[in-house]
């Protein structure tokens, strides 16, 4: 049974109207290609992980020279979309890992995960996150790419119930995600990025 | 954080802080910002039916929250979490500080938690020698500036971004700019560190899932992912009134929350953890999980049939954004931990009578906070519940108990009004003097009070009653004290008004006596009882098909407030149903039932504008009826910014704390004044009171008159 495009023009609205990007590919290798070009036009963060360009403390100051190249993490992608991945960023230098990202706490480019499920009444994306690379990634990257199965599109949250009762019977860790990272706590002037990722992407995989 | 020993030490507190002007401003933009942007995250959403819906639900878990404790731990233990329960703030703090110890901890990065403000976690962990770094972003600035919260949500909304850049220059040794922007980053960077080494994480907890012994945490910064993730430690700290059966219940809940907080859809991240999750740095790989829930009396609250309510709350903060007086005096003077109205019920339970003797006398009866509350709680009678029950405590004042004694007299009460007509007169110019001798208060000169009208309304009636031969409606009159003693002219007007349908009897039952909202307000609910017998057998509700009052405090008055005084006397409560049944505002009367129209009034065009009575507008749920008289009558109404806002009267508040009503009464007359009309109309002779002694007391010419007046003016004779 196929998603009803009301459904999908709704998750794009409700996601668009809290600053994500989404978009809509045709087939895994568009979206894989999609993740690089973002990588690859992403300039400032080569030098920079966001916010060591600002008068820091010595501490803080340290964390940021740990990045030394362009990181993309997909921890949780079939291994050979990220050989597929790693094959196209390999020109522009981009490391492309999987794990270990507890060594790369000061900051890395995108994370691009797979979301179990989006939500479209208010433009969310689940995404299945026992796996602590998964929960960092999407954390502690720049911008966080998430590929939605159009089919995983669901209304509402209580229709995406079920399977998260199902998970919740086991030891877990499950996110949604709805837009990046914000905060309005300084004079209620909303800011993106605080902690988290700056941007968040969502590409809907078509027909899967 | 709110600590006044006297209230005179708190209304000098309160004082200062109506001086703080960037404070003033920031919460007036966000109180109207909150208006369109709450409306507009609920549009095409049945808000109320969700509300009522959130309500049942969470009052049919706070019935069983022992046995949803034993089913969360059951399953919680049995996905690697040690599950504890502390009867108090200082046992929550020592578990939490014993679980550090075993651990070997050293450094701790914490997420908000409402609750680990309430027991003060961090003091008690930084007594012992632990090092404790808040990590949502208001709580980290709030943290290094050695301040409390100031909204639950939004807790540094007092400071400014000039104050923000000097203290992160102060931490980082660098100049700061002064530029929001380049703060967060700067906070992104200096705290990313802090998780890094972290070796504990504590959060709170929205939703504590039994079905499962799951917990949900909401937030948007994403600091209480990173929290729950790095350390090798996570403890949790929740109150036990967190506990819900199943994920329904916190999805449910989670349709409302970020809506009726600041507005919006829904936050940028739910995290939903079960058991003890993966983790590189702990034991075996796995986290070491622990979550205390927190009694603190909250097991104890449960129990008690009007408190218990309380215990719905989702710790939204919208009590906050729609308090008038939060809004003029911040949450470091509007609650000690807990903000706004709830914080004024919760600052009782949670941190005792003390804390919450002052505060809970602040409060206008407005019921703004409950037609907003996220949970249904009926806020307004609990904070005048729990005021009550202080003074049944601790014995009431002298003026609160005199003030008791003469209004269940009647007889001794009017006569007192009728003499202080005869002493005010040497005082009396132009119908306005400074002290209304019932207010036996000082600080006044703010507005004008009114003097003692010559004859009372119930020494008028006789000679004024119509007669009806037919009688098809039989119609009671309810005065209340100000009109039958201060602005007779309104009652008229109203009896004119009705008279001009046939068909309608009205009686003006002479025992009648004030309908005891001020007793109620001033924490007297054992007079306010006898009072209200006093009421109902003065007024035989059998022998009417209505009981029609001009003054919107004493319609919501008696028709809720009868009803929850006698809760605990089926035969009384019986009485009261019958006579609250009949209780109807003027305005609904007469357009509702007489359906009185445009064919009823003449008059030439006139800009009028109006204010809504807070009794009448949220505590009758009336907005219609007036306005569209108003317009009937041939009135050009024009609407006023912030209508339905308190005038500040609030009763015996407005003697109690005349510098904040004086604050809410100048807003008042400028937002009139802005229409451009120079006449007002209203439903309340308690907000007459004050808007007209506001306007004559700052020499402005502006006509303020009760709906009634000028129907009465305009009625076609036939
Ligand atoms: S009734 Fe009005 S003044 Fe009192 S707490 Fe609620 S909103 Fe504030
Ligand atoms: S009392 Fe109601 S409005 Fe206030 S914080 Fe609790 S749920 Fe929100």
């Amino acid at each position: 049974m196929s998603t009803p495009p009301a459904l999908v023009d709704r998750l794009k609205e409700k996601a668009g109207l809290v600053s994500a990007v989404v978009n809509t590919v045709a087939s895994m290798d568009e979206a894989l290609a999609y993740v690089a070009d973002v990588c690859a036009n992403k300039e400032v963060c080569q030098i920079l992980a966001s916010g060591c360009d600002a008068p820091l403390s010595d501490t803080a100051e340290a964390l940021c020279g740990t990045k030394q190249q362009k990181i993309i993490c997909a921890p949780d992608l079939p291994e050979e979309e990220v050989a597929k991945l790693a094959a196209l960023c390999q020109e522009g230098g981009i490391a492309v890992i999987t794990k270990g990202m507890r060594q790369r706490l000061g900051g890395i480019d995108i994370a691009v995960t797979m979301a179990a499920a989006g939500i479209a009444e208010t433009g969310t994306v689940v995404v299945r996150s026992t796996d602590e690379e998964v929960r960092l990634a999407t954390m502690v990257a720049e911008t966080h790419i998430a590929l939605l199965p159009e089919s995983a599109i669901v209304a509402d949250s209580y229709d995406f119930e079920p399977t998260l009762v199902s998970w919740m019977e086991q030891p877990s860790y499950t996110a949604f995600i709805t837009g990046p990272s914000r905060t309005a706590d300084i004079e209620r002037v909303l800011a993106l990025g605080v902690h988290g990722p700056l941007e968040m992407h969502i590409l809907i995989l078509e027909g899967k | 954080m709110q600590d006044a020993a006297n209230l005179s030490q708190y209304r000098k507190q309160l004082r200062e802080a109506l001086n703080n002007e960037f404070q003033r401003e920031a919460l007036d933009k966000f109180a109207v910002a909150y208006r369109t942007s709450r409306a507009n995250a609920f549009a095409g959403i049945d808000a109320p039916e969700l509300i009522s819906e959130i309500a049942a639900a969470k009052d049919a878990a706070v019935d069983h929250l022992m046995e949803l404790y034993e089913e969360f731990k059951r399953h919680a233990e049995a996905a690697g979490t040690k599950v504890h329960l502390a009867a108090t703030a200082h046992e929550a703090n020592e578990i939490i500080a014993s679980i550090a110890k075993e651990n070997g901890v050293k450094t701790i990065v914490k997420s908000k938690s409402m609750t680990a403000e309430e027991t003060h976690l961090n003091d008690h962990l930084e007594g012992q020698g632990l090092d404790v770094t808040e990590t949502d972003l208001g709580e980290w600035i709030i943290q290094l500036r050695h301040e409390g919260p100031t909204h639950m949500v939004m807790p540094a909304i007092h400071l400014s971004r000039y104050q923000v850049a000097d203290l992160f220059t102060e931490v980082t040794h660098k100049q700061q700019d002064v530029d929001i922007q380049k703060l967060v980053k700067v906070a992104r960077r200096e705290l990313r560190p802090k998780f890094c080494q972290a070796d504990m994480g504590i959060s709170g907890a929205n939703f504590a899932i039994a079905a499962t012994g799951s917990i949900g945490i909401i937030t948007n910064e994403g600091n209480a992912r990173l929290t729950t993730t790095l350390p090798r430690v996570h403890v949790a700290i929740a109150g036990i009134d967190k506990l819900v059966p199943t994920l329904h219940d916190a999805l449910r809940i989670i349709k409302c929350l970020p809506k009726n907080a600041t507005g919006q859809n829904l936050t940028s991240y739910v995290t939903w953890i079960t058991g003890a999750a993966p983790c590189a740095t702990g034991p075996d790989g796995k986290k070491v999980h622990h979550i205390v829930f927190l009694d603190n009396g909250r097991l104890a609250m449960a129990r008690d049939p009007l408190f218990k309510q309380a215990l719905r709350c989702i710790r939204c903060g919208a009590c906050a954004n729609v308090c008038p007086i939060y809004r003029l005096v911040g949450g470091h003077k509007y609650g000690h931990v807990y903000i706004g109205a709830i914080g004024l019920v919760a600052t009782y339970f949670f941190h005792g009578r003390d804390k919450a003797r002052n505060l809970v006398q602040n409060c206008l009866n407005c019921g703004a906070c409950k037609a907003v509350c996220a949970a249904g709680i009926d806020l307004p009678t609990m904070i005048k519940e729990v005021h009550a029950r202080i003074q049944d405590e601790e014995g009431h004042p002298l003026y609160s108990s005199a003030a008791g004694m003469v209004l269940k007299n009647r007889t001794l009460f009017h006569t007192m009004l009728k003499s202080a007509r005869l002493l005010q007169k040497p005082v009396a110019g132009g119908g306005y003097l400074r002290h209304l001798p019932m207010f036996l208060f000082k600080d006044h000169d703010f507005r004008a009070l009114p003097a003692i009208a010559d004859e009372a309304f119930r020494d008028r009636w006789e000679k004024i009653r119509p007669r009806v031969a037919k009688a098809d409606i039989k119609v009671a009159l309810f005065s209340g004290c100000v009109q039958d003693f201060v602005y007779p002219e309104q009652m008229e007007a109203a009896v004119a008004v009705i008279a001009s349908k046939p068909g309608v009897a009205m009686e003006y039952p002479m025992g009648q006596s004030c309908c005891g909202l001020p007793l109620m307000m001033m924490g007297e609910k054992k007079a306010g009882q006898e009072l209200a017998a006093h009421n109902m057998n003065a007024i035989d509700a059998t022998g009417f098909d209505y009981i029609v009052t001009l003054c919107a405090s004493c319609a919501s008055y008696l028709k809720h407030g009868y009803k929850r005084l006698f809760a605990d006397d089926p035969a009384m409560a019986y009485k009261a149903a019958q006579f609250s049944q009949r209780v109807m505002d003027f305005s609904s009367f007469v357009h509702d039932v007489l359906g009185m129209g445009e064919e009823s009034f003449s008059g030439p065009a006139k800009d009028v504008t109006y204010h809504a009575p807070c009794h009448l507008c949220r505590g009758l749920g009336v907005t219609e009826a007036p306005r569209q008289l108003l317009r009937d009558a041939g009135l050009n109404y024009l609407p006023a910014a912030e209508e339905d806002v308190c005038c500040g009267f609030g009763g015996t508040f407005s003697v109690k704390f005349p510098e904040l009503s004086k604050e809410l009464l100048h807003k008042k007359i400028a937002n009139l004044k802005a229409t451009g009309a120079t006449a007002m109309a209203t439903d309340c002779p308690g907000c007459i009171m004050q808007i007209r002694g506001g306007f004559e007391h700052d020499g402005t010419a502006f006509e303020v008159r009760h709906v009634a007046e000028y129907l009465a003016a305009r009625l076609k004779r036939g």
